[in-house]
């Protein structure tokens, strides 16, 4: 399931705009100028292009959700013939407003930030909406690295979810169990989530390397296995709160929560943690024995075998690690924001990992961005149901249609009549099935 | 773990080999689920015998509390199936009458099944009718969601969206059916609903060659996001224009619905159930009895020897995705027109992939899926009923039980699960 044909490949981020321009150039580009050199680049199907074009598309589809969904503007549609400007304006005024709420609640809004120039607010306002997309970006990337590090070995991991869901369990559970001090609290509630989506990883990869059951199956299975387990866990004593009656934990100690900085600001530790772990990850990946091995059986199952290399304990190990990862996922959304267990703490974040590592092509530091796009639509998804009205769900449509282009990018390509740069990567995302 | 092991040590493609040509293993097949029945059979003695108390379990056979109904001391029962269970296990792992080995597994498994209800149902009563028809209605979605698998799986595509052809059908089926205010209109979109998912992943997966397991998940947010987002935009504003679907009628055949039982059951209850009931019997006659059905598998399992003999391998592996649709979109029906009367977001809440289950659990067979959905679905019911009369036993267990099952089944740890060959394998004419 190697996805791009990126195995393997020297490690490299998606292409800048000047290296192609060498090898284009052999290829009789359009023009001879500097611009038609460029102009020919960028018009071709390479990884940045792609995500530009797919979040564009993207976000005209959802317009036209937003158009058909607003009856008022659906109908002023009913006389287009008589006077097309009605319905126009009323379809541009509250799409454009909507994506504009979109992009103060994820970048920045000018009148905060001219207010904070002028005085007249402070500068945490200013950052706010920064704060709050690296806040939902954080468990993103975790749960982002455990899926594309899963794939690199040749291996799919849909159980991010389930991964998180014990992650935010263990770490929940140590959070307000143990009561050590300041920093070591923390430390051993990050490590409890770690262990416990490696735990939960264990077993789709060693029924994979013992028996040969599919890991895709196993990891679905344990998904709901793990949200019923959690449901069920949520009531019992001395993890319920005693002092509610709805379905919540006791809250994590303020020692073992992961600490934010900026005053009223809700971003983090956790984004911190989460380079540092996306660094880790691809010096894993790239730079030791394991990330080769994996890397060699994601590539050739078979070959690995002939050199050497224990393709079961690597199958093994390598489902431990992104269980791992997806479990520290889990781990920053209870320690970072959530403070407390309820039937739906983990949200949806182990399969938009998945939704991440996809669009961030398997690496590292292509999750990471991604995922911090996925926490920006997020972040101004929040904003744009408070000033727009418009439903969060959107967000969602946005994610997956950005991730169906991505992952078919001869699709993308059919509709903007792109370039091709290699034909091999037309059909590379092949598929092996159960 | 010695199970574990066993297995380890000899793949499964191995374990196949030694069933025709290797002198037998003495942890056989057989052997290893006798153990297995043993186990649980011990288990369901000690545990379920010793803690059921000695009053009547009441099984009524008539729709209400009174009536005829079967009895039995629950702590006798318990122990009585219980002993059953082994006596069951130890005859599949002495090896003897090889011939009955399905049906003691079956045995072994009913009467755990059995002693555990004595325990629960001991000084109380479990309305047989209410079980079994609340079994049947839960299992028709997984039954209708299962064979929209196997149509797609034994051609050859891996439908993981089955969750989001349920939403999609839901959706279709409470908005067409209050804007109509017809049952039928809201059944019918609630196929083209699913046939919209399954359009994209047929187009995704067959034309585009993307991976089919990424496109499932990636398809079920994307119906979780678009009927969430115009359940909120629509929906919720304006439940009565948009949400209040007509409940499908349940019609009651004249005559046969008077048999104890297996009548009010059977012949007292909605098309869509008759709908999955009839659907099994003629998927299953068509793959294994007619042109189409050979195709299909022909197609699933060998793509280029297909295609050599002249079956056009994505034309069926299109219809049959999409047929899928049609049939899993109905089935999403049920969520909206049957059990609650309208939609919600996210409202089938993982069926969909309890349905995968029971595809899985299956053996990706129409057979096999309503074995499985039947199954899955008298877990659920009895983890309402538990949590009803207020059982010790958690309800959550229960409703892994699907999950659980299915991990085990593709374990090897009992029988062998084997997907047809080129499940998922998108086919490239060279």
């Amino acid at each position: 399931m190697t996805t791009d044909g990126s195995v393997g490949a020297p490690e490299k981020t998606p292409p800048e705009k000047t290296e192609p321009a060498a090898t284009a150039a052999k290829e009789a580009p359009a023009g001879d100028s500097f611009m038609g050199h460029f102009l020919h680049n960028l018009w071709s199907a390479k990884p940045v292009t792609e995500t530009v074009l797919s979040v564009v598309l993207a976000m005209v589809i959802g317009a036209v959700l937003i158009i058909v969904s607003d009856s008022d503007v659906l109908a002023t549609f009913g006389y287009f013939t008589a006077r097309p400007s009605d319905a126009l304006t009323g379809s541009w005024d509250v799409v454009s407003a909507a994506y504009a709420d979109l992009f103060k609640g994820a970048v920045f809004d000018p009148a905060a930030v001219s207010a904070w120039f002028d005085g007249s607010g402070t500068w945490q306002q200013a950052f706010t909406p920064i704060s709050e997309t690296l806040t939902y970006a954080a468990p993103l990337v975790f749960t982002g690295l455990s899926v594309a590090l899963a794939f690199r070995g040749g291996l799919f991991n849909i159980g991010g979810q389930g991964q998180a869901v014990l992650g935010t369990v263990t770490a929940a559970v140590a959070g307000f169990t143990f009561g050590l001090p300041v920093v070591l609290n923390l430390i051993v509630a990050l490590l409890a989530g770690l262990i416990g989506g490696a735990l939960w990883g264990f077993i789709p990869g060693i029924l994979k390397a013992r028996a040969g059951a599919h890991e895709v199956i196993v990891t679905i299975m344990l998904n709901y296995t793990a949200l019923l387990f959690l449901g069920w866990l949520i009531m019992q004593d001395g993890v319920h709160d005693p002092n509610r009656t709805d379905a919540i934990s006791k809250t994590v100690a303020t020692t073992a929560q992961l600490p934010s900085f900026g005053g009223t600001l809700r971003v983090n530790l956790g984004i911190v943690v989460a380079v540092l772990v996306t660094a880790v990850v691809a010096w894993l990946l790239n730079k030791s024995a394991f990330g080769f091995e994996l890397r060699a059986v994601g590539a050739n199952p078979q070959a690995a075998r002939t050199a050497g290399i224990s393709v079961g304990k690597t199958y093994t190990m390598l489902m431990v690690v992104a269980g791992g990862l997806a479990g520290l996922g889990g781990a920053a959304q209870v320690l970072g924001t959530a403070y407390a267990l309820t039937p739906g703490v983990v949200g949806n974040i182990g399969f938009d990992g998945l939704l991440v590592a996809l669009l961030g092509r398997n690496r590292p530091w292509g999750t990471l961005l991604a995922a911090i796009l996925f926490g920006a639509l997020r972040a101004g998804g929040n904003r744009m149901q408070s000033f727009s009205g418009i439903s969060l769900e959107l967000v969602t449509v946005l994610q997956a249609l950005i991730v169906i282009f991505i992952a078919a990018p001869a699709l993308v390509k059919t509709i903007f009549h792109l370039r091709a740069v290699r034909s091999a990567r037309l059909g590379a995302s092949m598929a092996k099935g159960w | 773990m010695s199970w574990l092991s066993t297995a380890a040590q000899h793949g499964t493609a191995l374990a196949e080999l030694a069933e025709i040509t290797a002198p037998a293993r003495f942890w056989d097949r057989p052997r290893r689920l006798g153990a297995g029945i043993t186990l649980v059979g011990l288990l369901a003695v000690a545990l379920f015998g010793s803690l059921a108390p000695s009053a009547t379990a009441r099984f009524t056979i008539s729709q209400d509390a009174g009536g005829a109904a079967i009895s039995i001391n629950g702590k006798f029962g318990a122990y009585l199936f219980g002993v059953i269970a082994i006596g069951a296990g130890i005859a599949l792992l002495t090896g003897v009458a090889k011939r009955w080995q399905t049906t003691l597994l079956g045995i072994g498994i009913v009467a755990f099944v059995l002693s555990f209800l004595c325990w629960q149902v001991a000084g109380k009563f479990m309305p047989l009718v209410d079980t079994a028809s609340g079994t049947l209605q839960l299992a028709m979605p997984l039954i209708l969601g299962a064979l929209a698998g196997v149509l797609g799986e034994r051609s050859g595509v891996v439908n993981v969206a089955i969750e989001g052809q349920f939403l999609m059908g839901a959706f279709g089926a409470a908005l067409v059916g209050t804007m109509a205010t017809s049952v039928w209109a809201g059944l019918i979109s609630a196929a083209i609903g699913g046939v919209i998912i399954a359009a994209m992943l047929a187009v995704l997966a067959i034309r585009f060659l993307v991976d089919q397991v990424v496109v499932g998940i990636v398809l079920n947010l994307l119906a979780l996001g678009i009927t969430g987002f115009l359940y909120e935009r629509l929906m919720q504003p304006n439940a009565q224009k948009y949400n209040q679907p007509p409940a499908l009628p349940t019609w009651t055949v004249p005559g046969l619905a008077k048999i104890p039982v297996l009548g009010p059951v059977l012949f007292e209850s909605n098309l869509l159930v008759w709908l999955a009931l009839i659907l099994v019997f003629v998927i299953h006659f068509g793959l294994s009895r007619t042109r189409w059905g050979l195709r299909t598998r022909a197609v699933g399992e060998h793509p280029v020897a297909a295609d050599t003999v002249g079956i056009r391998v994505r034309g069926l592996r299109y219809a049959n995705v999409l047929v899928g649709g049609l049939i899993a979109g109905a089935g999403g029906a049920y969520f909206t027109l049957v059990a609650t009367g309208s939609f919600n977001k996210n409202m089938t809440s993982g069926a969909g992939f309890i349905a995968l289950a029971a595809l899985i659990f299956g053996r990706w067979t129409p057979l096999g899926a309503l074995g499985a959905a039947l199954f899955f679905g008298f877990a659920q019911k009895l983890a309402t009923y538990l949590s009803a009369v207020g059982s010790p036993v958690p309800s959550q267990f229960l409703n892994m039980l699907p999950y659980i099952a299915t991990i085990i089944a593709v374990a090897g740890l009992v029988g062998r699960v084997r997907a047809p060959a080129a499940d998922g394998q998108p086919y490239v004419k060279s």
